[in-house]
């Protein structure tokens, strides 16, 4: 256990120190949705309609974005290896691994939340919606992308090779996140059936992603 | 016990290869001939009272997507091959699948939106079938960029299966969710409880044209798995030829070097 949260602290630390690119997700995040109202155009009750699709894709893209990072470095200067050589349980590190990156990484994009929402013109239930569906969200987000950087990892490709494995995967998670936040702001049906699948979606996620990560380190590294 | 036998006869390729260069000649004659029966009858079957001739698009459309979700299952068979039970063919049969799988998907999209163009008067509509063939086949599309990424058939074999699998327990999620999102097409109806609502004189053409889709599958995969193993030796056996060169290009330097000094 202590190695667990070892890791997790450590993973923690490297993030957010410099040149560890946790907090170029909220960077992104904050781009991202700041591009958007030039698309679409100035018009705030357009931006206020589209404003929990707009804050969710920015997330997905801003996770996927900082999920190359979850194995690479670690791969470069080796401490891989002696993870996948330790006596602790492969997947139970790579949960606490992609748990240290959804708390580095995932957190401050909800905490960024708040102020993009005042940006798209979302009154205080609707910001408070969209941040309570990328609390319940976005841990599916990093523990089904974990997969993705596993095998991009054991195949020494990363970026698009990434975004194009897993935003299929993730395409259940963005359907019941902006279908739970659009119920919270203008109904008709019921916040809590779409926001309990959607954390039903994170649960299953949580079993099935650390599996399949640490199968692929497993085979693919030698 | 039989089952087993036979399966590990076959991790021999070259025994492998021996027999489908036997059975292959009679699976595409049965295919062609299926086929043949098939789409004569899809043409002599009667127009719907609703929607015309164009029902007939039903016999090429439905068999392709059901191919497209079966040859899903035959790579996830295969990845269980690859991770667990180490079968050596079981790579080769999953490359294989791949760009067939990809290519029925593609066919079920096509068709499905030429059929959506007299029946909904637009080429595509963003209902819940469509939308998760669509996916579907963005799925195989990511599985073939990942089977070209790396050079090394094995390592790429390993990655590919753990995909496969993920891929395997996402795919009835993203059905569900996206069933979920939107809902226009007609519920299924031919495999259902109660019986089938389809009409005998459409359910017989469909079945004939679904078995000779499905030997389809079978052949091409065939087919494409001794493709993948003679291109693998061609490979190993260019690979050997250029160590061999190199090797002696190195010989024939050794000496001189050790002269010149």
């Amino acid at each position: 256990m202590s190695a667990l949260t070892a890791l997790i602290r450590r993973d923690i630390r490297i993030a957010l120190r410099v040149g560890g690119g946790a907090l170029i997700g909220v960077l992104f995040f904050l781009t991202v949705t700041v591009l958007m109202p030039f698309a679409v155009g100035p018009d705030l009750a357009l931006l206020s309609r589209l404003g929990p699709a707009i804050l969710w894709l920015g997330a997905l893209l801003a996770s996927l974005l900082t999920l190359d990072r979850l194995f690479t470095a670690d791969h470069e200067d080796g401490s891989l290896d002696l993870i996948v050589m330790s006596r602790t349980p492969l997947e139970l590190a790579c949960a606490a691994k992609a748990l240290a990156h959804w708390i580095a990484a995932g957190l401050p994009l909800i905490i960024a939340t708040p102020v993009l929402g005042l940006l798209l013109n979302l009154d205080g239930t609707a910001t408070l919606a969209v941040a309570a569906t990328l609390l319940a969200g976005t841990p599916a987000l990093t523990f089904t992308g974990m997969i993705g950087a596993a095998l991009a990892v054991t195949l020494h490709r990363g970026g698009l090779l990434l975004a194009v494995l897993v935003l299929p995967l993730s395409i259940p998670v963005l359907i019941f996140g902006v279908a739970a936040s659009q119920a919270a702001i203008s109904g008709p049906l019921p916040f809590g059936t779409p926001f309990s699948i959607l954390c039903a979606l994170s649960l299953a996620s949580l079993v099935i992603g650390p599996f399949a990560a640490a199968a692929s380190l497993r085979h693919g590294l030698d | 016990m039989k089952l087993t036998e036979t399966l590990t006869d076959l991790a021999n390729p070259t025994r492998f290869l021996a027999l489908t260069a036997r059975i292959l000649p009679w699976l595409a004659g049965a295919t062609a001939i299926l086929l043949a029966i098939g789409l004569y009858q899809s043409a002599m079957a009667p127009d719907d009272y609703q929607q015309g001739a164009t029902v007939k698009i039903m016999f090429i459309h439905v068999p392709n997507a059901w191919l497209s979700m079966f040859v899903w299952g035959v790579m996830s068979v295969a990845a269980l091959g690859t991770l667990v039970w180490r079968h050596p063919l079981a790579d080769v049969a999953a490359k294989a699948a791949a760009p067939i799988g990809a290519a029925f998907t593609f066919l079920a999209l096509v068709t499905g939106s030429l059929w959506g163009r007299p029946m909904w008067g637009t080429y595509w509509e963003w209902d819940a079938r469509l939308t998760s063939v669509l996916i579907l086949f963005l799925m195989y599309l990511g599985l073939m960029a990942l089977w070209r990424a790396v050079e090394d058939p094995s390592r790429a074999a390993r990655a590919a299966a753990v995909l496969t699998l993920v891929g395997a327990i996402n795919i009835p999620i993203i059905k569900f969710s996206v069933d979920w999102w939107n809902t226009l097409h007609q519920p299924a109806s031919v495999l259902r409880m109660g019986g089938s609502t389809l009409d005998k004189a459409f359910l017989w053409p469909l079945l004939v044209m679904a078995i000779a889709f499905s030997l389809l599958f079978i052949t091409l995969h065939l087919a494409a798995m001794r493709n993948e193993i003679l291109r693998r030796r061609v490979r190993s056996l260019q690979m050997m030829q250029a160590s061999r060169v190199t090797f002696a290009s190195e010989a024939a330097a050794g000496p001189k070097e050790i002269g010149a000094a």
